[in-house]
């Protein structure tokens, strides 16, 4: 059942960018347990306001788990304690009375911290924008059961395509690597007979723009895959593996 | 009364697309790369346009409010697409999906509008299954198809319970490609705030970078506004947190006219309300109800006694529960348009047999379900769904029935427009949710996202060409022009003054009291006299932002109240307006029921001769009264019916 | 191919083709070990005349050298490159993300590898082929004789078992993650691999151990 608890938060408190950050300490008294955990933060914020205090600033939007807009560091894990989920859809009965949680932003080289606890992922974008695509144009295009797709390759090319580009994966690593959120999109549209046209250069562009960008070197610790709130299966690293390689190999 | 021309080309209904298309203008590729167009917004219908007009040759800008277009809210959508495709066999057609759009819309959409919309449905699916949508599939390859409420036929597409997240990822891999070919130049983390006018014509906006909370000024010889609904004047809908009226609503202030406004859709499976501080409600796909029955206790006593805790829905007997939608419309049955499903569930609650604490609350239920075609197909089928209301609930929907409630979802409101997509502005464009649309008064499940990628991938891109073709000799606009200076001063005015307030409530307390005015008298039921003290409580609502509203921080800076702020000013106006409009439409239809215009059974009554129109609504200047016009819908292919999902 | 150098893929993939090619290497060196615990006579045969200072031997312990060499300096590349990408600032929680110690460690137990070997091949491949090599006073001939003399001291074969311990966590995850780095994996090859995996490693490591431990108390040189 659930029940009101008192809790601590502290929380990661930066202006912007250039600034130095420090933790701040906040109590609050009687959040139900059936809250969400960024209702737990508009309550925090709410207090803050009326104490004439400056809210905290986190990313969020849908509010329902797909928009991969919330990207909390809770405890230690990215999205927090629960599992195959996101932060948003977090509830605060994973948390007991008297608890301290400890709440950071996304923390490697390729997010900077643009606010408090919000980071700026316009690397995923470049690295989409250098490949992640089919180059069609609008219209003029076969009938859609012109080409069949087995049912199995569709499957999974659905379970990549699942990402939801939070940056989970890259929060979670040790080596600030994006190689699951790469190799998502690749498999995706490599599993695909629409993507394989174009597949090696796909590839070679996204994991260059992705080098460029900073990002670091896979070593198959395979965090990203535990944190990913939509299950996203290293698997897909491999096959971005084989693809870049295959790639390179017929240049 | 000023003229209203919806420009619906004549001819046969089946060929007025095709004969627009044949005899519209264009801009030839040399020309194209002189003209800009600013495309708001990067949901389905923003993101879909502004790659497409890209690709076409186009100099696009385009504005996103969150830090990457594939957050739009369209990516929520769960359910499905609809598309004439008629793959399964079971007696599909455009005039079918035009029809079926129509009657769910409780006849207050234009009918050439909805008949392009079905007509070029098919090729949505080609283009998205082309761009690599992983759709759902049969063993033999081919795309699988399920069923939607408001239809017999099995016409929606779908990728698991994410539809709307593989579309949306479609559309904006086409984006991300039209901007590494630098066709599409994209701000993300801005928000437009207002339009900029130049000899009647719409020439630019102004945006507040989010980041650094600056102003900037754009110009463009066209100006494409998708910016979704404004169903979040409720505080609590299935909105995103972001999603505002904004956009529309600085456009409507300046003089583009407003269409239905109070048209709102109350989407009836949702999560129900579980306290003071939740945020906002989450949906449950549509496509449940496939496989769900929804059904309350039978008998007052165990209602009663669900609701105190001491009964568990599992121990309810069969006979004992009343399936209320199977009961009421044998044909449809579970399957239902959503406004008529939403007002069951209403009625039944209303009526004492709710199954929330709350009182607030149906069974949604799926053992009959998991009896028949077992748990592994349930799991293929809903079981991100059931994943997702395992962990806000807290129970397991395999084992015990959901509880549901209706909750407000889309707004079928917004500005007006004619044929062209075009409003009454010359130059400003209006796409997506973000125009008055074609679901008239309801809009069917799997139709939003239809809608959404028709207009960007598909209607827009032509449309605009014609008013573009008069452009090619009108130079690119300075933003240091007069027009643009004063816009922006307005706007900065206006920020400095709320900054200036310093009062004592937070955004999120006034928008919660907004919030509750409009659900409680402008929402699911509404009355005359209702409505009337709405009205008169809004304006409360108003003055006491006006007056009280607290807003910390500086405005050039990353300041999140003051972005809430800014969009709860107009979500209070849009919610005066919706009240006004609500009063004014005295009848039933769609989502806008009126108690004093109803069947005898409870169902919508519509009166055809006289509100057979879409309300227009023009703005006339801060404290003074909006004009209506009304555009009237000549049927000329469709004949007009009480709608009936009973036989 | 200078995508090999340049990207993040290509290091990796220099990185797992060496460490798979070491791998080899391993299972040779450890085969080679039994042969001690049944014959010194054989294994001396084996040291002296078929590898010893011959070309072929001289050849293939600059290619082992080589292998050893880029997985180190590889090693460091990599994470180096990592640590800078993991921002200027840390997070204040520790991780609690559940993932196999080992994986998250593997440059600390290359580190350790790495300094057993240099007491290693002092006290073994110095004193044999080394020496032979440069014609240096004391090459030891008598290699299996060598081996029963270092190993008879207990801290030698405490440190060589800690470091074979060691050695096969790092093989452990170093296995399948080399596979998986070239591109040889899916979701159903994964569990065969990292079940390999920890079959090889621990043949690998078992054998190693068992010899060192044998020898230490006196049990090689069986058939002789």
């Amino acid at each position: 059942m659930d029940k009101d608890i008192n809790i601590k938060v502290k929380v990661w408190r930066q202006n912007g960018p250039k600034e130095k950050g420090r933790f701040e300490t906040y109590e609050l008294k009687n959040i139900s347990q059936g809250s969400s955990f960024l209702e737990m933060l508009d309550i925090l914020n709410e207090q803050l306001v009326n104490d004439g205090k400056i809210p905290v600033a986190f990313d969020h939007d849908c509010r329902e788990g797909i928009c991969g807009m919330c990207s909390l560091y809770i405890n230690g894990h990215p999205h927090g304690p629960d599992g195959e989920i996101t932060t948003c859809q977090l509830h605060m009965r994973s948390f007991d009375e008297g608890d301290t949680i400890t709440i950071e932003p996304w923390r490697s080289a390729g997010f900077p911290i643009i606010k408090d606890l919000v980071v700026d992922r316009t690397a995923f974008e470049k690295i989409m924008q250098a490949g992640g695509y089919v180059s069609v144009n609008t219209g003029g295009i076969p009938d859609a059961n012109a080409i069949p797709i087995p049912r199995d390759k569709a499957e999974l090319a659905m379970d990549a395509a699942a990402c939801i580009g939070c940056g989970a994966c890259v929060a979670a690593c040790k080596n600030g690597s994006a190689m699951l959120f790469v190799a998502a999109k690749v498999s995706q549209l490599a599993l695909l007979p629409q993507g394989k046209p174009e597949a090696a250069r796909r590839a070679k562009s996204m994991v260059a723009k992705m080098d460029e960008l900073g990002f670091g070197n896979c070593t198959n610790i395979g965090a990203c895959e535990v944190e990913c709130p939509k299950n996203i299966s290293i698997s897909n690293i491999a096959r971005l593996n084989r693809e870049f390689l295959k790639a390179k190999l017929k240049d | 009364m000023k003229k209203i021309d919806s420009k619906v080309p004549k001819g046969p209904l089946a060929e007025k697309w095709t004969n627009y298309k044949n005899s519209q203008k264009l801009v030839n590729p040399a020309n194209k790369r002189r003209l800009d167009v600013i495309v708001v917004g990067t949901g389905l219908a923003g993101a879909s346009a502004a790659a497409t007009l890209g690709e076409l040759g186009f100099n696009v800008l385009n504005f996103c409010i969150q830090d990457s277009p594939r957050r739009a809210h369209s990516i929520a959508a769960q359910g499905g697409i609809n598309a004439a495709k008629n793959y399964p066999n079971d007696g599909d057609s455009v005039y079918r999906l035009f029809y079926d759009t129509i009657k769910g819309g409780d006849y207050r959409a234009r009918e050439a509008n909805v008949y392009r919309l079905a007509e070029v449905s098919n090729s949505i699916i080609d283009q998205c299954v082309a761009q690599g949508v992983p759709f759902a599939r049969e063993y033999g390859g081919l795309l699988a198809n399920r069923s939607f409420g408001g239809s017999q036929v099995s016409r929606t597409f779908y990728a698991r319970g994410q539809t709307g997240q593989q579309l949306l990822l479609g559309a904006y891999s086409a984006l991300c490609r039209a901007i590494n070919r630098k066709q599409v130049k994209l701000y993300t983390r801005y928000e437009m705030l207002d339009l900029v006018m130049i000899d009647g014509r719409a020439r630019g906006i102004i945006a507040r970078n989010l980041v650094t909370g600056k102003l900037e000024r754009f110009a463009a010889h066209a100006v494409v506004i998708a910016t979704g609904g404004y169903g979040n004047a409720f505080f609590l809908s299935t909105n995103a947190m972001t999603s505002n009226g904004s956009a529309a609503w600085q456009c409507y202030k300046k003089g583009a006219w407003f269409g239905n406004p109070c048209m709102a859709q109350i989407h009836p499976t949702c999560i129900p309300v579980h306290g003071e501080f939740q945020s906002k409600l989450t949906l449950m796909s549509e496509s449940l109800r496939n496989d769900g029955r929804i059904w309350v206790p039978k008998k007052m006593e165990d209602a009663e006694a669900i609701r105190a805790g001491k009964l568990k829905p599992t121990q309810i007997k069969e006979e004992d529960r009343d399936y209320y939608l199977e009961r009421r419309y044998p044909a449809f049955g579970n399957l239902v348009p959503r406004d008529v499903a939403s007002r069951a569930a209403k009625e039944r609650c209303d009526a004492g047999y709710g199954v929330e604490p709350s009182g607030l609350g149906v069974y949604l239920d799926f053992s009959e379900a998991i009896e028949r075609l077992g748990k592994e197909v349930v799991e293929e089928r809903y079981g991100n769904l059931f994943q997702m209301y395992e962990k806000i609930v807290d129970h397991n929907p395999y084992e015990t029935p959901m509880m549901i409630y209706p909750a407000i979802h889309y707004t079928m409101g917004g500005l007006w427009v004619d044929y062209e997509l075009m409003t009454n502005i010359p130059g400003l464009f209006a796409i997506g949710e973000a125009n008055f649309s074609d679901h008239g008064a309801n809009r069917l499940g799997a139709s939003a996202l239809m809608q959404g990628l028709a207009d960007g991938y598909f209607i827009l891109p032509y449309t605009i060409q014609n008013y573009l073709a008069d452009q090619i000799s009108v130079k690119r606009f300075s933003t240091d022009l007069p027009e643009f200076e004063q816009a922006e001063k307005e706007l900065s005015d206006r920020v400095n003054r709320l900054m200036s307030i310093q009062g004592k409530h937070s955004v999120d307390s006034i928008h919660k009291k907004l919030g509750h005015v409009m659900w409680e008298l402008v929402g699911m039921t509404r009355d005359e006299k209702g409505l009337k003290e709405a009205i008169v409580k809004l304006k409360e609502v108003k003055e006491d932002f006006w007056t009280n509203v607290r807003i910390p921080g500086k405005r050039d800076d990353f300041n999140m109240e003051l972005e809430k702020a800014l969009r709860l000013a107009d979500f209070i106006e849009i919610g005066e307006l919706m009240a006004h409009d609500a009063l004014d439409r005295e009848e039933s239809c769609g989502g806008h029921f009126r108690i004093e215009h109803q069947t005898e059974e409870g169902d919508t009554l519509r009166h055809d001769d006289k509100f057979a129109y879409v309300s227009i609504w023009e703005y006339r200047g801060e404290d003074k009264a909006p004009v209506m016009y009304k555009e009237t819908l000549e049927y000329e292919f469709v004949v007009r019916e009480q709608r009936n999902y009973k036989s | 191919m200078s995508w090999l150098i340049k990207s993040s893929i290509g290091r990796k993939v220099i990185q797992s083709i060496s460490g798979l090619f070491l791998i080899l290497f391993l299972l040779f060196h450890m085969s080679m070990n039994v042969v001690l615990i049944f014959s010194h006579e054989t294994y001396d045969f084996l040291a002296n005349e078929i590898l010893g200072a011959n070309w072929w031997a001289i050849v293939g312990t600059l290619i082992i050298g080589l292998g050893v060499g880029v997985h180190i300096i590889y090693a460091i590349i990599l994470t180096l490159q990592n640590w800078k990408a993991r921002g200027r600032d840390r997070y204040a929680s520790k991780s609690k993300t559940p993932v196999a110690w080992s994986s998250k460690n593997m440059f600390v137990l290359g580190v350790f590898i790495a300094l057993f070997l240099i007491v290693h091949m002092y006290q073994m491949w110095y004193q044999m082929q080394f020496k032979d090599l440069f014609g240096m006073e004391g090459v030891r001939h008598d290699g299996a004789q060598l081996v029963v003399d270092v190993l008879s001291q207990t801290w030698v074969l405490i440190a060589y078992v800690v470091a074979f311990i060691a050695l096969w966590f790092h093989l452990n995850h170093g296995f399948w993650s080399a596979l998986h780095s070239v591109g040889w994996n899916n979701d159903i090859w994964m569990k065969r691999l990292k079940r390999l995996g920890y079959f090889v490693s621990t043949l690998i490591v078992l054998g190693f151990i068992v010899v060192a431990i044998a020898v230490h108390f006196g049990y090689s040189n069986l058939l002789a």
